[in-house]
């Protein structure tokens, strides 16, 4: 390890760095999972998503942590300590904006993850269980989220979480009306509710969050990292098992990250110092009002990230087999989440990267982004309006609903149909 | 580059429906002047009209007057003559003497809290809400509001604007049928001048609405002048980051 030009710093560091790797696999670690871990030298635009992931994660938790010195959990007073961040606590107005942003930014940054392993195949074989521990980030994630919104204790945090936590109401053979409950620990929303969601958005939501992230990392240096082409690069090796179209992700990587994190915080804080409520995208005028159990708000929506799931749950509204609507749309939601966990064993093409895919998945895919953008659109409308042309939002919800699940569903058929082109041996840089 | 660019096209359409949805067309009677949330002058006016006439009945809790004091560089002597009550304090939040259930019998409703009303109604809504008060006689009131139909408020504003009568339009009956004959307010006129002229009167309420913005969030004057040099910061960085994943990646071929 040691060179040439050793002076007394560095002499001093590789003796220190001695007795500890004796004891820890400090150095080890760090070789194995930075300067030794060979990545695909032709990372794309695509590739930055899951490093900004982790970023976002650390600026949550900070922020988070700062939130909570001031922000009291109660009914009575949570409004006002939000409203006391936002004036009293020096810098409390950034970390504020900055937290509710980066919540936001997170389900971006998730999102543009998640389409990159759908485009290049990142959930095929070796890569399956991979992309179900990413699967229970996201959905982790999400709970998190849900939980989070309902701190600051406005109307839509209130109106929100009420029509989240009456969903399980819908669960068949008596146990729904309890599980609500026991969600609730209350009859309606109430201070006990606040309480215990705090609880969970604060420390044990987090904790399993930051637990699969660890594996997910861990899951991800064991099979390598795909690339867009969707070669495995560790089958062309030079001599000393090194792959030919392999570089070290430190430094590589690193200093390459570090372009990607600084656009990403450019236009990050550029909405958390010029557009925080991004139109009522990210902070809701609605929830500049405190929460009034007695006062039901017009117009219910969730935030952005959850409104394409919120269509498919509005988009059935007809009993089918002596089963109401709602546990029907319940059924969808849960299915448009979990069907994503299979989606390893429903491609049945050889290929992986979009780019040597055949025309039908190309055409399943793009159909698939489509719905999924529509439908997060049709969410924050009222249903009976007409948004879009020709039918009204129902109607619109429930033809890209059905697209959103041919995609999962008949991709057994098309992805075997499909006319894949050749893919290459090496990466093409 | 060219695939930069292709990706930077595509994620701006996958936010398109966002963008027209936040640009959506006004349905407001009147359009709102341009409002300045750092005019430091207007928002000074503007807390004075709002002293004199909202926090007699509303509070605006969150809202100190030291921090209004600081931030429009008044000194305490002046704020405690011009725009605070002999028993507020100066650290104190703007709070009122009016109890919740003396309002509810007053008024039917208690008046709500405004320290972030700017927030959750918006500057459009706010102008035109004290811009459409009209004489009703078919209120209990005797006063109605196009903007927020049978409010409870008086036009407390009304020596300064004096009274407006509304100026209806019929509807004509769409494909359905229905609608027909309903009367629609397309405008008011003013039948009795009052203190202000129309012009004053329209500046008075954008003072009021600038100084309500900037009660919604005092840290908005803060927040654009810092912003500019944590950017400026970033665009910095990253140029030094970029010429140094390029000096690295010199050797990746």
């Amino acid at each position: 390890m040691n060179t040439q030009q050793d002076n007394w710093f560095t002499r001093t560091f590789y003796s220190f760095m001695e007795w500890i790797d004796a004891r820890y696999p400090a150095t080890k670690m760090w070789n194995e999972h930075l300067a030794q871990y060979y990545a695909p030298k032709n990372f794309n635009f695509w590739y930055f998503f899951g490093s900004l992931a982790l970023l976002v994660l650390v600026l949550q938790i900070v922020t988070g942590i700062f939130l909570t010195m001031n922000y009291k959990p109660s009914a009575e007073h949570a409004f006002a300590s939000v409203e006391f961040i936002m004036r009293d606590v020096n810098w409390g107005w950034l970390i504020r904006y900055m937290h509710s942003t980066g919540a936001s930014a997170f389900f971006i940054v998730v999102y543009l993850h998640m389409f990159r392993g759908l485009m290049y195949g990142s959930y095929k074989h070796p890569r399956e269980l991979l992309w179900i521990l990413g699967m229970l980030i996201y959905m982790t994630l999400m709970s998190e989220a849900l939980l989070g919104y309902l701190l600051p204790w406005g109307q839509m945090s209130f109106w929100g979480a009420q029509v989240i936590v009456s969903l399980f109401e819908a669960m068949p053979f008596g146990i729904g009306a309890p599980l609500a409950e026991w969600i609730r620990g209350d009859f309606t929303i109430s201070d006990a509710t606040l309480n215990r969601f705090f609880a969970y958005h604060v420390i044990a939501v987090p904790l399993a969050l930051l637990a699969l992230v660890a594996a997910h990392i861990l899951a991800l240096h064991e099979v390598g990292s795909n690339n867009p082409d969707g070669v495995e690069i560790k089958k062309n090796k030079d001599e000393n098992g090194i792959p030919l179209d392999g570089i070290p992700f430190h430094p590589y990587y690193t200093v390459k990250d570090i372009v990607g994190s600084i656009v990403f915080l450019i236009l990050f804080f550029a909405v958390v110092f010029y557009a925080p409520e991004m139109g009522g995208w990210f902070l809701e005028h609605n929830n500049f009002i405190p929460a009034d159990p007695l006062k039901t708000p017009e117009h219910i929506a969730p935030l952005w990230y959850f409104t394409p799931f919120y269509s498919i749950l509005r988009a059935f509204t007809y009993p089918f087999l002596g089963v109401d609507a709602k546990l029907w749309g319940v059924f969808a939601m849960g299915a448009s989440q979990l069907l994503f966990f299979v989606l390893p064993w429903l491609d049945k093409s050889p290929v992986k990267s979009i780019r040597y895919r055949g025309p039908y998945f190309k055409f399943a895919l793009y159909a698939f982004a489509l719905s999924f953008v529509v439908l997060g659109y049709l969410g924050v409308k009222s249903p009976t309006d007409t948004d879009l042309f020709l039918f009204n939002n129902t109607v619109w919800a429930q033809i890209f609903t059905a697209v959103y699940f041919a995609f999962f569903l008949l991709m057994p058929i098309y992805t075997k149909l499909d006319k894949d082109k050749p893919v290459p041996d090496r990466v093409t840089g | 580059m060219y695939k930069l660019a292709k990706n930077t096209v595509l994620i701006l359409g996958l936010m398109l429906p966002g963008i027209l949805y936040a640009a959506g067309g006004s349905h407001f009677l009147f359009k709102t002047p341009h409002i300045d949330e750092t005019d430091k002058a207007a928002i000074q006016r503007g807390a004075r009209v709002f002293v004199n006439y909202c926090l007699t009945c509303h509070s605006a809790e969150y809202m100190r007057y030291k921090r209004v004091a600081d931030d429009l560089g008044i000194s305490e002597e002046i704020m405690k003559k011009n725009l605070m009550n002999p028993v507020d304090k100066f650290h104190d939040g703007m709070t009122v003497a009016i109890e919740d259930d003396d309002a509810k019998r007053w008024f039917g409703v208690p008046p709500p809290d405004l320290s972030v009303i700017a927030r959750s109604r918006g500057r459009e809504w706010l102008y035109n809400y004290f811009m459409t008060f009209y004489r009703d006689d078919n209120s209990p009131v005797g006063v109605n509001n196009a903007t927020f139909k049978d409010v409870a408020m008086p036009h407390v504003l009304w020596e300064l604007q004096g009274w407006q009568e509304p100026v209806y339009k019929e509807t004509a009956a769409d494909e359905d049928g229905n609608g027909s004959g309903e009367k629609k307010i397309v405008d008011l006129k003013l039948v009795e001048p009052g203190k202000l002229s129309p012009k004053e009167y329209k500046q008075t309420v954008r003072d009021l609405v600038t100084y309500m913005v900037y009660m919604g969030e005092p840290a908005e004057l803060k927040r654009h002048e810092i912003g500019f040099w944590v950017l400026a910061f970033l665009f910095v960085f990253l140029m030094i980051a970029y010429a140094l994943k390029h000096e690295y990646w010199k050797d990746v071929h």
